[in-house]
């Protein structure tokens, strides 16, 4: 398909990861923030074919994996209801609660159903005037136009059995929140660059400024990751921490303000839990006051759900960059995609269901090697 | 989550006041909202996530990355032919 097949040409790629190489003088440490990127790095194996001193750890962009467990169960005690259709993107569908997940329910008799586009929940919501829809309104800055659109769009059309569960999370939150940790080792960051194409790129130079990291706004293909990567180490190398377009064809600076002002026609920034990291102050959306009749948590009476995490996951260390999934002992045997412990091994973007998707828990070193014959095994893959 | 696809924009129309197109992603076409692309006409690439088209492409900035390619190329094409 094109702009998507001719970024994805093995002899090009490998002239990139040549020019990085030849870029750096130095060990790197680069974050790459958003969720469908670290499924393409390990998808790819991009990580593997890069330059050994630089490293790449995955960040916390995955709104499926960081919603809160009892964001779940408060979904599910919805979804269970008699009179509600419940709408969810694909994704949410087998993220498990405390009791099952979504499709279970399903085959218990609830109406659950996955929209491609939350205007599809809404079309439900007007040809079903006797049910309640009820949509799961996840995602980052790139799913919040489309969300808002179908509150602002059902207002427009007069349902009353429309509402919608809210749990969006914000990029510029958390990637404070990793570079503010002490133990911090990010250098760099590709940054989101579906997030950008909405929101534009004045709060990730702010960040630019403020920490002093280069932040390249970096697409999805291959050649699209190892473009990104260059032009990091170039400004690492260069000491320039700015903030520069790679996926210049989708992203222009300024965002798309349309979008914007949907956002905040129907959002207002909250503070949001963030699963297997905690709360993080201003890095969520939630409905205006003007929009709150929208509410499905107050409609069902569902906010007072709270539910408590496994103790054993790791994934907050793996979603601030400072673990990988290898360094947990439960990763491919306690957890996995079908009995997920925690944030990380939730959803196809979470690092940690990656590296299982790819096999990397066939490689996976038995627990307490030691730092060296830990290189010798990292040596041994590439 | 944040997965967006870029198609081609072959047909456009309104529903419930709101412009909506359809869009051809290799041969599976798709109902897309086209309300926060104003700018979009047929046979624009549009850049599709969850039923929203979120941005055109910008064929100029697409062929960058290749341009830079074909540079390196030819630079090495250079260094080959001096001694
Ligand atoms: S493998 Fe499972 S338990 Fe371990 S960090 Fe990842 S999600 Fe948590």
């Amino acid at each position: 398909m094109k702009y998507l097949d001719e970024y994805r040409d093995g002899a090009a790629a490998e002239r990139l990861v040549a020019a990085i190489a030849r870029t750096m003088t130095r060990p790197w440490t680069i974050m790459e923030v958003c969720g469908g990127q670290t499924h393409a790095i390990v998808k790819y194996g991009i990580d593997r074919l890069l330059p050994r001193d630089l490293e790449l750890v995955h960040g916390p962009g995955c709104p499926v994996c960081v919603t809160p467990l009892a964001t779940i169960d408060r979904a599910h005690a919805i979804a269970s209801r008699p009179e509600v259709v419940f709408c969810s993107f694909g994704d949410m569908l087998r993220v498990p609660g405390s009791r099952g997940d979504l499709l279970q329910l399903k085959s218990r008799g609830g109406d659950v159903r996955v929209v491609y586009s939350p205007l599809d929940a809404v079309n439900l919501a007007a040809s079903n005037p006797a049910r309640e829809v009820v949509f799961f309104a996840i995602g980052f800055e790139t799913t919040a136009p489309a969300n808002a659109t179908a509150i602002w769009t059902a207002r427009r059309r007069g349902l009353t059995n429309f509402s919608v569960l809210v749990a969006h999370v914000l990029v510029p939150p958390a990637m404070e929140a990793v570079l503010a940790a002490p133990e911090n080792r990010v250098q760099g960051f590709l940054g989101p660059g579906h997030v950008c194409t909405v929101v534009g790129c004045d709060d990730y130079a702010a960040i630019a400024r403020r920490r002093n990291v280069p932040i390249v706004i970096t697409g999805f293909e291959p050649l699209d990751l190892l473009d990104g990567v260059l032009r990091t180490v170039r400004r690492l190398e260069a000491g320039r921490a700015e903030v520069e377009i790679q996926y210049a064809r989708a992203v222009r600076a300024a965002g798309n303000r349309s979008s914007q002002a949907m956002i905040d026609e129907v959002f207002e920034v909250c503070d949001r839990n963030w699963r297997g990291v905690g709360l993080i102050p201003n890095s969520g959306y939630r409905l205006r006051a003007a929009y709150r009749d929208f509410d499905a948590e107050t409609r069902f009476d569902v906010a007072g759900i709270e539910t408590r995490e496994s103790s054993v996951c790791i994934s907050g260390e793996i979603l601030k960059g400072n673990k990988k999934p290898r360094d947990c002992p439960e990763f491919g045997r306690g957890c996995t995609p079908h009995n997920p412990l925690g944030a990380t091994m939730v959803s196809s973007e979470g690092a940690c269901a990656a590296y299982f998707a790819y096999g990397r828990h066939l490689d996976a070193m038995p627990i307490g090697v030691d730092a060296a014959s830990t290189d010798v095994a990292r040596e041994s893959v590439r | 989550m944040c997965l967006a696809v870029p198609g081609r924009l072959v047909e456009t129309y309104r529903e419930h006041d709101v412009p909506m197109g359809r869009v051809d992603f290799g041969g599976v076409f798709k109902r897309v909202c086209l309300l926060h692309v104003p700018e979009a006409v047929v046979d624009d690439y549009v850049l599709v996530h969850v039923g929203f088209a979120l941005s055109t492409i910008d064929e100029d900035e697409a062929r960058r990355v290749f341009a830079y390619l074909e540079e390196m190329n030819r630079l090495d094409e250079l260094e080959a032919g001096s001694p």
